[in-house]
Order: structure tokens, then sequence, then C-alpha cells
């Protein structure tokens, strides 16, 4: 029996030979044009990022000058710059790392690591990828009640940057979590057969080996929360402010001062948005401007992460 | 296996010095392994004798790999597994719970299947044991504990130029023998190994056989195997396991020659297995 179907099918394969050759040019004429179809949709995305991209230098570049950063908000779009805007950006961005990544990292690596697998790690992580799902704006409105009215921080530095902490927590702690899953498996032995505990086991050699993946989910939250606008109007952040933050370094001891931490604050994003919902096109110059500005800060930072990427690799000479 | 191996077996069990056993190292009372529900290892009883080579052969799967990782509680991080029974070194009992499992690795060193050297420098790769383990008091301790492990694992001399080179770029059967200085590191009493040939060629196997052959004076060595011809050369016990149970252990020399178990007949003559 069954030595009759493979003779059978030996014989069907000797017939389908001229089969096959036609079969073959079908297959490439189904290649080239998925080829066609996929640069299609590729160039489409690129030019139109090109064409925005031109768009906004053209409209933004003759803007940029020195006086632009150092010129606070003004009347007369010629004069207005983006002093307090990107003070402000770097200060709520530097506030949200400082409160989001310790937090994001530390919960990946307990659900990682240290958190067994029951109801309460399941419910845990089913909220946080719900989290990540959350529209932002939403977050704004939970920081009003919390922190703002709840917790009366006000609507300073410190309420955006923990609002913003929140929102970029699940990226940070979904990535930390899938870099520490891709450290093999022989590492983590070796580590344990020679009498590491498990804090040295996490500490020597599983956050080596997954920082690069860490750093990456950081750097995307952090762009992330870079040019967020919603729920940072939504806790009250100015959009017409004329003066900075308190300076973080002080005369007397101890040198070092957090009362800029409650300070009001604008950032780019929202500077920009104010300055696109006036009349007028020398606004809108300014606010092009303002877009270059919070762009070339992304892709810096983005820059910054691939570097450090690389170098992280080579460290860990695999 | 033809009938032609298990002659060569037999000469090179002829070939082997009288051994002399020392006391037992380790004992191990009815030791069960649960992995869930699958009943892993059953009712093994052994002992390891100390300074000697003893090697567990069995068909695969039948629970060589999970009675070793009793021995130094590497089962303790998989989170399904359940051991019972006792396991005593030294007539401690290993599963006390006033024992501190990184002391006892710390004395149970173990080699894996797989060459899996840190990803750091050659240097690093064995100081680091030595480090947490508190062993060397100034950078010249270090320095020295290095060398001597890198020297009884037969590697010194190939990477003495070159100890800030990683690890992982030395060649597979360097790999093994820098992970058997990481484990010497430590000074452990006793040394596990799980197929520490099996990702190697013939001359590399033979260079760490010849290894482990030297380690016996100071260390007590257990190694699993695939390899008849590899137990055969370089035990002096062998236990032989078939579906989580141990049939049969005695000296290397009587398993291979006179096994007193048919099944233990038929798989070192190659009929199953
Ligand atoms: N982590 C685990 N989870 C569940 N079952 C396991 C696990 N490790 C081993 N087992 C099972 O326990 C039994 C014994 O496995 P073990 O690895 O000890 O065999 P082995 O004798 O070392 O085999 P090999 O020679 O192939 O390495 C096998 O049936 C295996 O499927
Ligand atoms: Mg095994």
């Amino acid at each position: 029996m069954a030595f009759e179907v493979v003779a059978d099918s030996l014989g069907a394969q000797a017939k389908d030979s001229s089969k096959t050759v036609a079969n073959i040019a079908v297959r490439r004429r189904r290649e080239t044009i998925f080829k066609i179809c996929g640069l299609l949709a590729t160039s489409f995305g690129l030019i139109t990022l090109a064409l925005l991209l031109i768009d906004l230098a053209a409209a933004g570049f003759p803007r940029l000058s020195w006086d632009f950063f150092t010129n606070f908000p003004s009347r007369r779009a010629s004069q207005a710059g983006i002093l307090s805007a990107w003070v402000g950006s770097l200060l709520v961005i530097l506030t949200t790392a400082s409160i989001g990544v310790p937090l994001g990292v530390g919960a990946g690596i307990y659900l990682e690591e240290y958190g067994r697998r029951n109801w309460l790690t399941s419910i845990i992580e089913i909220n946080i990828t719900n989290l990540a799902g959350v529209p932002s704006i939403v977050f704004g409105l939970l920081a009003l009640g919390l922190f703002v009215y709840g917790l009366g921080t006000g609507r300073s530095i410190f309420t955006a940057g923990l609002t913003l902490a929140l929102l970029i927590l699940p990226i940070i702690v979904v990535a930390t979590r899938e870099a520490i899953r891709a450290v093999p498996a022989a590492l983590r032995e070796a580590a344990y057969g020679i009498g590491c505990t498990k804090w040295q086991v996490t500490r020597d050699h599983v956050l080596p080996a997954s920082l690069p993946g860490i750093l990456t989910g950081v750097i995307i939250g952090i762009s992330r929360a870079l040019g967020e606008t919603a729920p940072l109007i939504t806790i009250g952040a100015l959009t017409f402010i004329a003066f900075l933050p308190d300076s973080p370094i002080s005369s007397e001891f101890p040198f070092v001062s957090f009362s800029w931490l409650f300070d009001g604050f604008t950032v780019l994003p929202i500077q920009a948005f104010n300055w696109i919902s006036r009349p007028g096109s020398d606004f809108h110059a300014n606010a092009a401007a303002a877009g270059i500005v919070l762009l070339a800060i992304t892709l810096g930072l983005n820059a910054i992460a691939i570097y450090a990427r690389y170098k992280l690799r080579k460290k860990l000479q695999w | 296996m033809t009938a032609m191996s298990s002659v060569s077996i037999k000469t090179t069990i002829a070939a082997k010095p009288e051994f002399k056993f020392g006391k037992n190292k380790v004992s191990a009372n009815n030791v069960n392994v649960f992995y869930g529900d699958k009943h892993a290892l059953k009712d093994v009883t052994v002992n390891i004798p100390e300074k000697a080579v003893m090697a567990f052969i069995g068909p695969s799967g039948c629970g060589k790999s999970t009675f070793l990782r009793c021995l130094n509680r590497m089962n303790d991080t998989i989170p399904i597994a359940k051991v019972t029974g006792k396991v005593e070194i030294d007539n401690q009992d290993i599963y006390d719970k006033a024992l501190d499992v990184v002391q006892l690795r710390a004395r149970v060193g173990m080699v894996f299947q797989k060459p899996n050297p840190f990803p750091k420098s050659i240097y690093e790769n064995i100081a680091y044991g030595p480090k947490i383990h508190g062993l060397a008091a100034s950078k010249s301790d270090l320095n020295e504990i290095v060398e001597a492990s890198l020297k009884k694992a037969g590697l010194w001399d190939e990477v003495k130029d070159r100890l800030s080179d990683s690890g992982t770029g030395l060649s597979g059967g360097q790999q093994q023998r820098l992970c058997i200085a990481r484990a010497i590191a430590v000074s452990p009493e006793i040394i596990l190994m799980d197929e520490p040939c099996s990702a190697l060629d013939p001359i590399a196997t033979a260079r760490i056989e010849e290894l482990i052959d030297e380690l016996r004076e100071n260390f007590t060595i257990v190694i699993v195997t695939h390899s008849m011809q590899q137990a055969a050369r370089v035990s002096q016990r062998t236990a032989f396991f078939h579906l989580g149970v141990l049939v049969e252990e005695g000296t290397t020399d009587t398993i291979f020659t006179n096994p007193n178990d048919s099944r233990t007949q038929d798989y070192i003559t190659g009929r199953f297995g």
C-alpha cells in the first residue's frame, strides 16, 4: 500500500515537471508585484515625511537665530523666542526621567525576575499592558484630580514630571521585561552555578546584558514624553510665560535648589501649539521653528541612544 | 555501539591502574524529583566517593542531569521542580533549611553542556567568583587565583597574553576549559560536569578528559556523559540510569565488564539508548 502511494507520487512528479516551470514563472511574477507594492508602501511614508520636513524647514529656518533661543515669548512675532519653552521642556523631561526610569526599570525587573507567577502579577501585567493604551488626555485628567487637587502639587513642573512619568511607565516596563527575557538562560545558569545570589545574578549579569534593550525603551519613552501636549495642558501648563523657573543652583549652602520643581512652566509643543493657533503667518513661522527645535532634540536623543547602545554592546563582548 | 568498541572499552578498562576509593563525599538517599506532575527521578540512592571521578550514564531523558542538579540545588531555579529525599555532602544535609544555597554552590561547582562563559574578559570570567565570595584579600591575591585556576585548567599558556580579551572569543574547547577554570577558582570540593564535551571536537575532548584525570587528585568529580568510551576512560565509578531509576552502580570496571542488570548490559553493548 505505502509503496504504491510513493510510486504514484513519483510518477506524478515526473509528469509535473513542465507544470513546475510554469509555476516558477508565476511565483517570480508574484514576487515582482510584491516588491513593487512594498516599495510603494515604503516610499509613501518616506515621501510624506520628507515633504513635511521640507515644509517645516522652509517655514521655520529663517526664524532660527540665537535670539530665538534666548528670548521669552512676545506679542511681537519677530521678537518672540522659546527660552521659557525649551528650559521648561528640559526640566519637565528631567523630572519625568528621574521618576519614570527607576520606577519602570524596577518594576520590569521585579515582574520578570522576582514576581511569582500568580494572580496578582497577572493582574499587574494586564494593567500595565492596558495602561500603554490609555489616551494621554486621560492621564492628564487623572493627574489634575490626583496630583493638582488631591496632593496639591500645583500646576508645576513636578506635577508635569509625575504625569508624564506615569505615561511612559508602561513603555519602560515592557521594554525592560523584554530585554531581560532575551538574556540567555545559559548566562543565568552560569551565574547561579558559581554561587551568585539572585540579586548578584540580576545586577552583574542580567542587567548589563539587557541594558541596551532597556535603554531603547527609555529613549522611546522620553521622546514620547517630549512631544506630549494634551496632558500638560490639562494639568494647567501656561501658554505664555515670560519668566524662568527658579535656578537649580543657588549661591548658598547646599548650592542646589529644588524650588524650580514647583514653578509654573510651558514646554516646546505647547508653545508651538500656541503660536500656530494665532492668526498671522509670522507666528506660524515661529511655530515651525519651535517644531524644528523639538524635532532636533528628539533626533538628538535617538542618536545618543544608538551610540550608547553600540558602546554597551561592544562592552558586553558576546 | 558495535562489538568492536565494547572490546576496546574492555581494553581501556584493563589498561587502567587499580584505584583505591576514599570515603564517601556525597550520599543521596531516596531522592525523587518531580517536574509538576512528571516523576522524573525515582528513589535514587547512591554514594559518591571523594577525590574520584564518578560517571552517570544512561539514555536521553533518564534523569542524569536532573540528579546532577540535585547535588548543587540548581533545581531550585526551576519553579516547577520539587525534590524529596536526602542529599548529604560530608554528612551535612544540603536541603536543610538552615543551609545557605549560595555557599553550597561555591562548594559544588558546575560545568555545563554548552560552554557558557560570561560576556566579559577572560580575567573577569575567573575573577568574578572569588570576588563575590570574598576569597581574595587584594588585587595580587586575585591575580594569583586567576593564574592558578587557568593553569589547573590547562589554559594559561594559551591565554596569558590576552587576559583582557573576551571570554566568548575563545574556541569551543578553550571556552569549556575557561568554564572549568571559573569553577575551580572558587575552590569547590566537588565539580559537577554535565556532558562537558558534547559540543567539542575529539582533540578538545581528549584535552578535557586529561584535565578531568588531573583534577581528580584534588576534587570530587561527577560527570554525565553519553560516551561510554569517555566514562570508561575517565571514571572510577559509574552509575547507570534508566527511565528515572538508578539501575546499577559500581566500579567502572564492574559496570563495563560484568554488569549485574540485563538493562545495563544492553545499554553498554549498544542495544538501546
Ligand atoms: N525543566 C524541566 N521541566 C519539565 N520537565 C523536565 C525539565 N527538565 C527535565 N525534564 C524532564 O525530566 C526527565 C529527565 O530529564 P533530564 O534532563 O534529567 O534527562 P537526561 O538524562 O539528562 O537526558 P539527556 O541525556 O538528554 O541530557 C525528562 O523526561 C525531561 O523531559
Ligand atoms: Mg542532560
